[in-house]
């Protein structure tokens, strides 16, 4: 405090020529106006992320390797105890299996229907705004409220959706006591979700192809099929890079839809990886080995968002 | 001239997709506006015979929902208010003051905007715990004060307000204090807005967060409660419907009148970088 208060006057005295010398000398060690106004203006923020995203990340690496279950008193170094036994964990592998089924099953699917939603939306066709609009309420809706109402449409006793498939001639299995169907049923639910967000990213991608393109490409005599895969499929490959690669994040994420819908079941068969970090985590307070998953998981998110930015600022040089 | 069989094959695919996504909404209201009786008959039927709002009624005694409802608003609203002072203020460090490390800092930022939620909260739920925050409101309020979204999300736009607005308001002697409340953050209204609308929607609708940090009935928010009440006990389908209900028309109707920033603030999110 001391040292601050002849340094104020200093910086305060018009810009004289012996003046802009001493701040130019003395800006190393006294901090100036702005520095001064930044370390307030940054100090709620960094106290935040400090304390409630990077001391955590920090501390899930510490307790990966260390036994450490909320219930027991030993909690010994564990090396890489943790990390070893989830090699051999049957059922870690098979939430892994099953979040590489989920993403497989979401991702492609989305995309190709919200591509083909967007191409519609951006021939002109009056109305357009409304269906915009309504594709666009499944990604304002809580996935886990959603999920519940999907869940009851799904019921084979009382579901609207089960006695329609029947009417129609398809006997619709009970999909979320199904080993079989109860994936596929997450994975429904998902694609619907998902589809108004990917359709706006998409348009804007849509928007920006220069129409001149278009034209030129008409004059050469491209057809209608050459126009669509050259010029719109081209130009839009970063957006839809994009659009993928954070669908393919979220996806490895999924928590919500499973928890509402069937808690990882029936037999683990909708079980994903963080559904398991927090089976292992938060109900068995197995919290060391939970951990252990979580960063193999962040790793795994790390070097996928790493690809992602790398990808893009070749993109802006480009 | 388009063909009109074209046009009319293109409409019949909008109005699919559309009766597709808008079928479980209308469900949902119907279905709260049936008995408990009438929606377990067989064969099921999209409208009711008698509209009733027994189940609207009765989840408010089913459940405690006033509390389920308070503590949705007191979470969301209050984690948006602290953080959109938060993160502007960050942003606007970032983006309107010169100082040392800026750069390196910032990236600091986007490295926390890579951290996935699910892989601290169990470092969280330990810290809290200790604090003795698990189940109140500075729990689950304080961790979410900012985000390191908003920050990015909101120096993008500050970044490219004009400069000279800086410089007339110092020549003018404001303080950094001023420039930041009077001149900066009143002209990113309609960022500000939609970083509001993403943060009120993204804490309404959150399930893990508090799920895992709440633990009494008194503290649930509506999705943690709803999902807690399906699984414990008979399904009451009218009344869990008429919570769902209750819990997504507010988002909506904002989104009637506020389409603009809703589709602003959730299509950002697909502009990082």
């Amino acid at each position: 405090m001391d040292y601050g208060r002849p340094g104020l006057p200093r910086g305060a005295r018009p810009e004289g020529g012996s003046a802009v010398m001493t701040s130019l000398r003395t800006r190393k060690f006294t901090p100036n106006r702005q520095t001064k106004a930044a370390i307030l203006f940054l100090f709620p923020s960094a106290l935040v992320l400090v304390l409630f995203v990077f001391w955590p990340i920090v501390n899930s690496l510490w307790l990966s390797f260390h036994h450490w279950n909320l219930m027991e008193a030993d909690r010994g170094f564990a090396g890489f105890a943790n990390y070893q036994e989830l090699m051999r964990d049957e059922r870690f592998w098979n939430s892994v299996v099953n979040t590489v089924y989920y993403t497989l099953g979401t991702v492609p699917v989305c995309i190709a229907l919200s591509l083909g939603l967007a191409l519609i939306c951006n021939v002109g066709l009056k109305g357009t705004a409304f269906f915009k609009s309504v594709y666009f309420l499944p990604v304002i809706t809580s996935f886990a409220m959603i999920s519940i109402i999907w869940g009851f449409l799904m019921d084979p006793d009382i579901g609207l959706l089960s006695y329609y498939m029947k009417r129609l001639g398809f006997h619709m299995p009970d999909m979320l006591r199904s080993t079989k169907w109860a994936m596929p049923a997450v994975i429904f639910v998902a694609i619907w979700k998902n589809i108004g967000f990917n359709m706006v990213i998409l348009l804007a991608g849509l928007k920006a192809i220069p129409v001149s393109l278009y034209e030129a490409a008409r004059l050469d005599g491209a057809g209608p099929f050459q126009r669509f895969a050259h010029i719109t499929l081209a130009s839009l490959r970063h957006t839809l890079l994009f659009v993928v690669i954070i669908s393919v994040i979220s996806s490895f994420q999924v928590f919500d839809q499973v928890y509402v819908m069937t808690r990882g079941g029936p037999l683990h068969s909708t079980e994903t990886i963080v559904y398991y970090i927090y089976h292992q985590g938060l109900e068995l307070l197995n919290m060391g080995y939970a951990s252990s998953m979580a960063w193999l998981l962040f790793l795994v998110i790390f070097v996928i968002t790493i690809v992602q930015l790398r990808i893009f600022r070749f993109d802006q040089t480009d | 001239m388009r063909p009109r069989l074209a046009v009319g094959v293109l409409y019949l695919v909008l109005i699919a997709a559309a009766v597709v996504t808008l079928f479980p909404f209308v469900w949902m209201v119907l279905t709260s506006l049936k008995s408990e009786a009438e929606i377990v008959t067989y064969p099921p039927k999209l409208f009711p015979d008698r509209f009733t709002l027994e189940s609207v009624v009765n989840i408010w005694e089913r459940l405690p929902f006033l509390t389920l409802f308070r503590n949705s608003v007191i979470f969301a609203f209050g984690v948006t208010l602290i953080s959109l002072v938060f993160d502007s203020m960050a942003a606007f460090a970032f983006s309107r003051l010169h100082f040392p490390g800026r750069d390196k800092l910032f990236i600091l930022v986007l490295v926390a905007l890579m951290i996935p939620v699910q892989v601290t909260m169990i470092p969280l739920f330990l810290m809290l715990g200790n604090w003795g925050w698990l189940d109140t409101f500075l729990g689950l309020i304080v961790p979410r004060a900012t985000n390191a979204f908003g920050i990015f999300m909101l120096r993008q736009f500050f970044i490219n307000l004009p400069k000279e607005l800086d410089e007339s308001a110092r020549i003018d002697g404001s303080s950094e204090l001023r420039l930041y409340a009077a001149i900066i953050v009143p002209l990113a209204k309609p960022a500000i807005a939609s970083l509001a609308v993403f943060h009120l929607m993204y804490n309404w609708n959150d399930l893990m967060w508090p799920l895992i940090i709440t633990n009494s009935q008194e503290m649930r928010t509506i999705p943690a409660g709803l999902a807690l009440f399906m699984g414990q006990h008979v399904v009451e389908y009218g009344v869990l419907t008429a919570g769902v209900a209750i819990s997504i028309m507010p988002l909506i109707i904002a989104f009637l009148f506020a389409q603009k920033y809703f589709v602003q603030g959730i299509a950002f999110t697909g502009l990082k970088e």
